[in-house]
């Protein structure tokens, strides 16, 4: 099948074909970055801008390598030293930097629906790295590619989701793709950080975490963000990792031998995974890091690169 | 100075009246209705009501007119001609200016601006604290007597209930309503959409009902053990019809709107995060939709109002949790509501014509809402066949914020008499004239 869309702004609207073409061409391009010369022609002449209005290590990396692994020009905006510090609205940021001619803006912003406000706006392709508590579509994939590795297939699988789904645009993303992949998915988590109504996105809700991870394949972990205790969403980070931290004794009384645990990062050593857990054998966290640029050198090169009808490099 | 509006279906609800006949005005007044005054009439100047409706003039009780202070995204002038041009012909404006209607002065250059410039009737509503702080009262007694008709800190509601309970008995004497924006803003902070399914879809912390419930709850008790009459504004909830229904039954002095929006929209809108979706209290769900229709047709809801609240376009165009609060509501609500609510038989003619006439008249004690003699020659003619598409670029009002923009609606005002001049005609060929 051949990529159709001028944006990747979530996974709810993609079709699982969609995704797992997603997939596979972030598989092959993957071999790219084994290479001595870690660089193919593909998308030379192609400009890609990195527009983030919040602080990002890992995303904002990683789709610049991915850019220029495929020989990109790539661009960084942070709201920091942008106009944006200046007041500058993030349409008239977009419309400027558009008439820059970009190929495709890769953009993150704190407000959910961000992502498709520029693509409504931008005659060039846009990428969602981060909308609010939206979507982040990419880091979905990138999680789907690890599972798939590992397992082998991601039909039938049974994940479960832990800690701040209200807030999580990871959750969401990961939630649609894997509903729509024939996963089964429960989340996990104190019921103030579990959003209303989640039932409908076709999850099962847990608020117990030792039922939760009992006999699935795969736990993600998810970040816990200081500010929920003074929002009064939870009582201290110290109950919060007494009844929510994933350790190792926890790990082993409940989950089964073969389970893999995943976090989308940074983590928070101690609170929502221990530290032998986060370095630990079931851990596949910097295999998710690796298959990031993977996953961002294929939707950058369906979307800025395909047109040319190219085959994969 | 005569005119006779000929032929037409004069709907009066205040008097039960449905009949097809003709009406004379007479020097600003309603003289008299009947079949075929124009044998007896001389001089007159005729008006062709013949396949319309003419009914009494629509009255507003809750628009933001934005002057002074915000003239940028309204003023007195475009407001009321947005009005007169939505077949309303009267408005009560909301006291959330720069500086807000707190003081006689503001009141009074209010009115003077209304009568310099405005199209039709302005009655403005009053603040129930200095500068909308929720601290401390206005000065209720002046603001009434200069001839605010109403009290409200809409949109910014009073957390605090004691000082609210002392606002409902030093305006007592007054015989004017207090108008809450019901709203808890500790449930509500941080929200922008109604909290439910689609808002864990979507990514934004919700609003839930309770958030209205409460305040709702919380008000009608004050009501009951102050004797006031509370209104309470844009109801948007199941929970608060009834709320106000079971008040009602009681006894309590409670009265109620509803807002356009809120009859035919759902949360569903907000799916592609356009801004003009948003506004407070925010769109519900199906349930809360019908609800509100049901208390609308059995008189749980006295009235309509739009909730008019124009914006410029910056304010309203970019990250749908940053941009601000509100639709325009003038020129679409009458439409909006024959399209969607009488021409499928949810809501009948008459009902929705005394919803938006005698309904408000009564309960701000407010001359008009009825055709009955001796009454002002306030009037609204209808043509419930007129078809047209909703366009913001038409809209008289500076604010384009609507959330119906491109809807194909049937049936719509055709004129707008206020004290017997015709303020507003529809141009020929059925799209609105300028």
């Amino acid at each position: 099948m051949a990529w159709k869309r001028k944006d990747l702004l979530g996974i709810r609207e993609l079709d699982p074909a969609e995704i797992t073409l997603l997939l596979d061409t972030a598989a092959s391009l993957r071999e790219i970055g084994t290479r001595e010369i870690k660089k193919v022609p593909t998308l030379r002449g192609k400009t890609i801008v990195n527009l983030f209005y919040e602080p990002s290590t890992r995303t904002r990396t990683s789709f610049e390598i991915a850019g220029k692994w495929l020989s990109a020009d790539v661009i960084n905006f942070s709201a920091s030293t942008s106009s944006a510090g200046k007041g500058e609205t993030l349409l008239d940021t977009a419309r400027n930097i558009e008439a820059m001619r970009p190929d495709v803006v890769v953009v993150r912003h704190s407000s959910a629906g961000a992502a498709e406000l520029l693509a409504r706006t931008l005659r060039c392709s846009v990428v969602n790295a981060g909308d609010g508590a939206h979507e982040h579509p990419t880091q979905a994939l990138l999680d789907l590619l690890t599972i798939r590795e590992r397992k082998g297939h991601l039909e039938g699988l049974q994940v479960a989701i832990v800690g701040d789904v209200a807030h999580s645009r990871v959750a969401r993303s990961n939630i649609y793709g894997m509903r729509k992949l024939g996963m089964t998915v429960t989340v996990a988590g104190p019921p103030t950080l579990i959003p209303p109504q989640v039932q409908e996105l076709g999850v099962k809700v847990s608020h117990r975490l030792e039922d939760a991870i009992r006999d699935v394949d795969v736990i993600m972990m998810l970040r816990l963000q200081h500010e929920r205790m003074s929002a009064g969403l939870i009582p201290s980070l110290r109950e919060y990792a007494r009844y929510w931290g994933l350790t190792l004794d926890r790990l082993r009384a409940s989950a089964r031998s073969d389970v893999v645990i995943m976090h989308p990062g940074p983590v928070n050593r101690g609170i929502e995974l221990s530290p032998e857990v986060a370095d630990g054998p079931y851990s596949v966290i910097l295999e998710q890091t690796q298959n990031g640029v993977a996953v961002r050198m294929a939707a950058l090169f369906l979307l800025a690169g395909a047109k040319a009808s190219q085959e994969v490099p | 100075m005569k005119l006779l509006i000929r032929n037409g279906r004069v709907i009066d609800p205040a008097s039960g009246t449905d009949l097809q006949q003709d009406l004379l005005v007479e020097d600003g007044l309603i003289a008299r209705s009947g079949p075929r005054l124009e044998r007896t009439v001389a001089g007159a100047e005729v008006l062709d009501a013949g396949g319309k409706v003419v009914c009494p003039g629509l009255i507003d009780m809750h628009v933001h007119l934005r002057e002074p202070g915000h003239e940028y995204k309204e003023t007195i002038e475009t407001g009321t001609r947005a009005a007169a041009a939505g077949g309303f012909t009267a408005v009560c404006c909301m006291a959330n200016t720069e500086p807000a209607n707190d003081t006689r002065a503001v009141t009074d250059y209010i009115l003077a601006q209304a009568r310099a410039a405005g199209a039709v009737r302005v009655y403005p509503i009053g603040a129930v604290t200095r500068g909308l702080g929720g601290k401390e009262l206005a000065e209720l007694a002046e603001l009434a007597e200069a001839g605010c008709v109403a009290f409200s800190d809409d949109g910014r509601p009073v957390m605090n209930a004691e000082l609210y309970r002392r606002a409902m008995e030093y305006t007592l004497p007054f015989g004017c309503p207090v108008i809450s924006h019901a709203e808890d803003t500790n449930l509500s902070h941080g929200g922008c959409m109604n909290e439910g399914a689609v808002s864990t879809e979507l990514g934004f912390r919700g609003i839930p009902s309770a958030a209205e419930d409460t305040m709702v709850a919380r008000d009608i008790l004050l009501a009951e053990l102050t004797g006031a009459h509370v209104h309470i504004a844009h109801l948007s909830t199941a929970g608060a019809v009834r709320l106000v229904r079971e008040a009602k039954a009681r006894g309590a002095r409670v009265t109620a709107e509803a807002a356009p929006h809120h009859l035919v929209l759902t949360d569903e809108a907000v799916r592609g995060y356009d801004p003009n979706t948003k506004m407070s209290p925010p769109l519900r769900t199906r349930r809360d939709v019908d609800a509100l229709v049901e208390g609308l047709v059995d008189g749980t809801i006295d009235c309509v109002a739009t909730d008019h609240a124009p914006h410029a376009q910056s304010e309203k165009e970019g990250e749908y949790d940053g941009a601000a609060n509100g639709v325009v509501g003038l020129e679409t609500a009458v439409p909006v509501l024959l399209d969607r609510l009488v021409r499928p038989g949810r809501l009948d003619l008459g009902t929705l014509i005394a919803r938006m006439s005698i309904g408000p008249a009564r309960l701000l004690s407010l001359p008009g809402g009825t055709l009955a003699p001796g009454a002002p020659a306030d009037i609204t003619i209808l043509d419930l066949d007129r078809e047209l598409t909703v366009d913001a670029a038409t809209f008289r009002s500076k604010g384009r914020n609507t959330p119906f923009g491109g809807w194909r609606v049937r049936g719509a005002p055709v004129a707008t008499i206020v004290g017997g001049t015709i303020v507003w005609r529809a141009a020929a060929g059925g799209e609105p004239g300028r």
